[in-house]
C-alpha cells in the first residue's frame, strides 16, 4: 500500500535536490549554448577542416548514450590525469558537452532559416562577418529557435536524473536514498516524479513567456 | 565613375554574362532593362561583388574591384544597394536599421548617425515612423527606409534592383519619387526595372540585356521610339 507519511518528513531533504538539479541544468546549458552556437558557426563556415571537426564532434555526442558518456567523463578523467572529478563538476561537463551538440544542430537549422537576403544587405551595406553574425543574422536566428531551444531545456531537466548514477545528490537521487532507507520507493520516487513536472511546468511557462517577449517585432 | 570591361560571369556552365563592357560617369543615371533571366541581377550584383565575376575588370573611382588585393568591404560601403525584397533587419527599429551601418562599419558617434538618419527620413517622408519596427511598414515604407539605410553610408553610387516590383500598384509611385529627387540631387544611379515610364523620364541612358549581352546602350528618347536592335524592338512591343 502507499504510505506517503513514511516520506514526508524527507520531502525537503528531497526538495533540496531542485537546487541541485538545476545547477547542473544551468551549467549544462550556458556551456550548451556557447559550445553549440561556436559548432554552429564552424558548421555554416567556409573552412573545412572545422566544418569536418564540428560534424564529427556532433555525431559522436548524438550517436553515443548520455550515460555513457556522463560516466566516462567521471571514471576517465581521473584515470587519464590523475585528478579528482567531483560528482557536480563532472554532470555539468558531460551535460554541457552533449548537450552543445544538439543545440549547434538546433541554431545550424535556425541560421539557415533566416532569409538568405539579410545576408546580402549586411554584405552590401560593409558589415563585417563577426558583426553580421552577431548582431543581424544570430539574433533573428534565436527567435526561430527559442521553441527548440526551450524543449532542449526541459529535456535536459529531465535527463539530468540520470546523474544519479555516479551519485550527485540531485532530485532523484535523493529520492532513490530516501526510499533505501525505508522501503517507500514507490512513495519517494512519485514525490521525484511530482517535482520534475512541476519544474517542466515552470519552465514550459516561462519559455513561452520568453518566447512572446522575443517576437515583439513581428 | 564606373568601368566595366568585359564582364564575364557563370554559374558553373551557364554563362550568364558573356562580356560587357560600358562605362557609367559620375551623376549618370542608368536603367537596365531586358528579359527576366537576362542578367540584369547579376550585372549589378557583380559590381559590389556580391557575385564574384568569372572574368573580366570593374573599377569603381580608383578602386580596381575586381583586384583581389582591393578591400572590398571598404568598396561596398561606398556603393548603396536597394532589393527587391527591401531585406530591412526585422528585429531593428527603422532608426537603428538605419544607424547600425554607419556606427558600426564607420564608426560614426550615434548623436551623429540619429542626426543623419532623422534627416534621411525627413527626405523619404517617414520621420514618423523612426521608431517603427518594419513590420509595421507597408512594401512602399519599407523600401524607403531601406533606401535611407543605404543613402546612410554617404554611397557614391546606388544601385537598385527592381525596387519596385514587389509593390502594391499604389505603392510603386512613392517610391519612385523617392528615386526621381535622389537622381534630380546628382546620385550616380544603376537601376534595373521594369518601370519603363520612369526609365524614360529619369534615365540618361537605356541598358538593354538579353541573354547575357549589351545588345543596346542608347538614351530613352531613342530607345523608346527607334530602338537599334530587332531584339529591343520585340521585346519593348510586349511591354508597352
Ligand atoms: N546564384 C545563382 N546560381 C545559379 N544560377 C544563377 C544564380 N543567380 C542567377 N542565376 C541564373 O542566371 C541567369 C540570370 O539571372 P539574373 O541575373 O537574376 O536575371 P535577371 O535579373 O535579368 O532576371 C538566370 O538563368 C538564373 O537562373
Ligand atoms: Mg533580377
Amino acid at each position: 500500500m502507499l504510505d506517503f507519511n513514511a516520506v514526508v518528513p524527507s520531502i525537503p531533504y528531497i526538495l533540496k535536490g531542485i537546487g541541485v538539479t538545476l545547477q547542473i541544468v544551468l551549467g549544462a546549458t550556458i556551456m550548451g549554448m556557447v559550445l553549440g552556437i561556436l559548432l554552429a558557426l564552424c558548421k555554416i563556415g567556409k573552412v573545412t577542416v572545422l566544418r569536418i571537426i564540428a560534424d564529427f564532434y556532433t555525431s559522436i555526442f548524438r550517436g553515443t548514450p548520455l550515460v555513457l558518456q556522463l560516466m566516462i567523463i567521471y571514471y576517465a578523467i581521473p584515470q587519464l590525469f590523475d585528478i579528482n572529478i567531483d560528482p557536480m563538476p563532472a554532470a555539468i561537463l558531460a551535460f554541457g558537452l552533449n548537450s552543445g551538440a544538439y543545440i549547434s544542430e538546433i541554431i545550424r537549422g535556425g541560421i539557415n532559416a533566416v532569409d538568405k537576403g539579410q545576408q546580402e544587405a549586411s554584405l552590401a551595406l560593409g558589415i563585417p562577418y563577426a558583426k553580421m553574425m552577431k548582431d543581424i543574422i544570430l539574433p533573428q536566428a534565436m527567435k526561430n529557435i527559442m521553441p527548440a531551444l526551450m524543449n532542449e531545456f526541459i529535456t535536459l531537466n529531465k535527463e539530468s536524473a540520470i546523474v544519479t548514477v555516479i551519485g550527485a545528490l540531485d532530485i532523484m537521487r535523493r529520492a532513490y536514498v530516501v526510499g533505501g532507507s525505508n522501503y517507500h520507493y514507490l512513495e519517494a520516487l512519485m514525490i521525484a516524479g511530482v517535482i520534475y513536472y512541476i519544474m517542466t511546468l515552470i519552465l514550459t511557462f516561462l519559455g513561452k513567456k520568453l518566447e512572446k517577449r522575443m517576437s515583439r517585432s513581428d | 565613375m564606373i568601368k566595366v570591361e568585359n564582364l564575364h560571369k557563370s554559374f558553373g556552365k551557364n554563362e550568364v554574362l558573356k562580356g560587357i563592357s560600358t562605362v557609367i560617369k559620375e551623376k549618370e543615371v542608368i536603367a537596365i532593362i531586358g528579359p527576366s533571366g537576362s542578367g540584369k541581377s547579376t550585372f549589378l550584383r557583380c559590381i559590389n561583388l556580391l557575385e564574384e565575376p568569372t572574368n573580366g575588370v570593374i573599377t569603381i573611382g580608383k578602386d580596381i574591384v575586381t583586384d583581389k588585393r582591393t578591400n572590398i568591404m571598404k568598396v561596398r560601403e561606398n556603393v548603396g544597394m536597394v532589393f527587391q525584397h527591401f531585406y530591412l533587419f526585422p528585429h531593428k527599429t527603422v532608426l537603428e536599421n538605419i544607424t547600425y551601418a554607419p556606427r558600426n562599419v564607420q564608426g560614426i558617434s550615434k548623436t551623429e548617425a540619429n542626426a543623419k538618419a532623422d534627416e534621411l527620413l525627413r527626405q523619404v517622408g517617414l520621420y514618423e515612423k523612426r521608431d517603427a519596427y518594419p513590420n509595421r511598414l507597408s512594401g512602399g515604407q519599407k523600401q524607403r527606409v531601406a533606401i535611407a539605410r543605404a543613402l546612410a553610408m554617404n554611397p557614391s553610387v546606388m544601385l537598385f534592383d527592381e525596387p519596385t516590383s514587389a509593390l502594391d500598384p499604389e505603392m510603386v509611385k512613392e517610391v519612385l519619387a523617392v528615386m526621381k529627387s535622389l537622381a534630380d540631387s546628382g546620385m550616380t544611379m544603376i537601376i534595373v526595372t521594369h518601370e519603363m515610364n520612369f526609365a524614360r523620364e529619369v534615365a540618361d541612358r537605356i541598358l538593354f540585356l538579353d541573354g547575357g549581352q549589351l545588345v543596346e546602350d542608347t538614351p530613352p528618347a531613342q530607345f523608346f521610339t527607334e530602338p537599334k536592335s530587332a531584339r529591343a524592338k520585340e521585346f519593348l512591343e510586349k511591354v508597352l
